[in-house]
């Protein structure tokens, strides 16, 4: 489904990634993690071109991202993205920011966006909130809201950058549970989050990063069941996590 | 103060003395009518104009971006005076001559009013440009990415997502260029269009009773003022959005 092959990208002389592989295969569920400015968002930002890459390809169903002969937008229309301050459309109502790109996109009907965006709504548990603003709505709410308008574009996989990390501690499992729910549906997912109590609930593989590589690429079972396995590096990183 | 000064209000209402049709106050109402008339078509201007510019200056694209900054260091920072005299002086010797030679024979009011309407509204415009550049810049830079991970194209996502929320920022800003471009106005008086306070200095001229017209003129700016000020607040109230407080 997600083919990383080789790819590095800098800023000038800094290096952000560097030579990252990896495949995230149909219905996988992928947490990657790792110390702050280790190159998270930017690796997942790649998949879905928002971020250009210097070297390497990568492929989301066999169509190489890179490609200048690539129509990003329809590449980037089948795949869902979360983001870690939701970044709903602020003028627009919920319901509206559901609909927009079905509409402007994907060329529905109005009341067919209509009838896909409530769907979700009500699968987040948000379908009273159809005519709010985003404003008007709580952290968790606004990003469950985020999670079903990604959705109603019917993407063949999810990426999620660290959903769940500006929200209050108490709104964390209210987005967490949508999460799970979609992982246990089978939807592809590569998520960078520190919830590692959502990594072991549901992720088949988890990707540590350090400095821009991809440093450990193991199964769950490997990742959290063999601690003295693992790098120095992702020692260090869980012990301080699994504090919390 | 004004101890000598025959108040005459009624200096308003005399027939003027070159022999027009007209009172007084008719020359206020047409130079009150060039003013609107210079006002607004420039304002029209200067918003396309400077939300064109004000979008490429925000775009990825480099060149694109450099072309926005180049409009506005050059219409921004020329005095609109030097930038009005090359429009009405200058700019007709340099079209080519069955041009140039075309706009010397329209009515010279026509030919001010043209060169009033275009140095206004692209010296209003490098203005507008910077704040609506300023206004997408204000916001999180995540709405641009969001916009396009749902493969919105990058003129869509303006289209639909940056620029709607810009506008909404730019407003009170917006509000005292609209107010700027009435102010402004005024400088068309130097290549001898006669807008209002053109026709102010006329009644002076002509009639013995200086402060009237000036009262008078200065009044109707204020009027302006205020009617726009009213109007752009109406805007702002019909399009503000529930629970939301400006960019981030
Ligand atoms: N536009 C940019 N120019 C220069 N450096 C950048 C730019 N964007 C990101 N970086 C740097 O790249 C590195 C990786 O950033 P990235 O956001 O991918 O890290 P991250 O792993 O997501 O961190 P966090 O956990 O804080 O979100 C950081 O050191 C950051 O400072
Ligand atoms: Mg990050």
């Amino acid at each position: 489904m997600i083919e990383i092959n080789n790819v590095s990208k800098q800023y000038g002389t800094f290096h952000v990634l560097t030579d990252c592989s990896t495949k995230v295969a149909k219905g996988e569920v992928v947490v990657v993690c790792g110390p702050s400015g280790s190159g998270k968002s930017t690796l997942i930002k790649t998949i879905n071109g928002l971020e250009p890459i210097n070297k390497g390809d990568i492929r989301v169903n066999g169509t190489s991202v890179c490609s200048p002969k690539t129509n990003l937008s329809q590449l980037r229309s089948k795949v869902g993205m979360v983001f870690q301050n939701f970044e709903l459309f602020p003028h627009l109502s919920i319901i509206e920011n559901l609909t927009i790109a079905q509409i402007k996109v994907l060329g529905r009907k109005r009341n067919e966006a209509g009838d896909k965006g409530r769907k979700y709504l009500d699968r987040v548990g948000l379908k009273d909130q159809a005519a709010k603003y985003p404003a008007q709505l709580s952290g968790g709410q606004q990003q469950r809201a985020a999670i079903a308008r990604a959705l109603c574009m019917d993407p063949i996989c999810m990426l999620f950058d660290e959903p769940t990390s500006a929200l209050d501690p108490e709104m964390v499992n209210e987005v967490l549970d949508v999460m799970v729910q979609l992982a246990r549906e089978g939807t592809t997912m590569m998520c960078v989050t520190h919830e590692m109590g959502f990594a072991r609930k549901v992720a088949d593989r988890v990707i540590f990063m350090d400095a821009g590589r991809i440093i450990e690429d193991t199964s769950k079972a490997e990742f959290f069941g063999n601690i003295e396995g693992r790098t120095d590096r992702a020692k260090q990183f869980l012990s301080r996590i699994l504090q919390h | 103060m004004f101890k000598n000064y025959s108040w005459d209000w009624g200096v308003f209402l005399q027939p003027v003395s070159t022999g027009e049709p007209t009172n007084y106050l008719g020359w206020l109402l047409a130079g009150l009518y060039n003013t609107v008339v210079l006002a607004l078509s420039a304002s029209l201007i200067a918003f396309a104009v400077g939300v064109v510019m004000g979008v490429l200056r925000t775009t990825p694209n480099r060149w694109l971006a450099a072309l926005g900054t180049t409009y506005v260091g050059i219409f921004r920072n020329i005095p609109v005076i030097v930038q009005l005299f090359a429009w009405y002086f200058v700019l007709p010797e340099l079209l080519p001559d069955n041009v140039g030679t075309w706009f010397k024979q329209l009515p010279a009011s026509t030919q001010m009013m043209t060169s009033a309407v275009l140095c206004l509204g692209l010296y209003m415009g490098a203005r507008v440009c910077e704040l609506i550049r300023s206004g997408i810049e204000t916001l999180p830079k995540g709405q641009r990415s969001a916009a396009l991970a749902l493969g919105l194209t990058l003129p869509q996502a303006y289209r639909y997502v940056l620029l709607p929320v810009a506008f909404r920022v730019a407003i009170p800003p917006l509000t005292s260029e609209m107010i700027n471009v009435f102010k402004n106005s005024a400088v068309a008086s130097t290549i001898g269009l006669l807008e209002l306070s053109a026709q102010a200095q006329q009644l002076v001229d002509y009639t013995a009773h200086p402060y009237e017209s000036f009262a008078v003129a200065t009044a109707v700016y204020i009027l302006i003022n205020v009617i726009v000020v009213l109007i752009m607040r109406q805007v702002e109230v019909s399009v503000r959005l529930p629970g939301y407080i400006g960019g981030k």
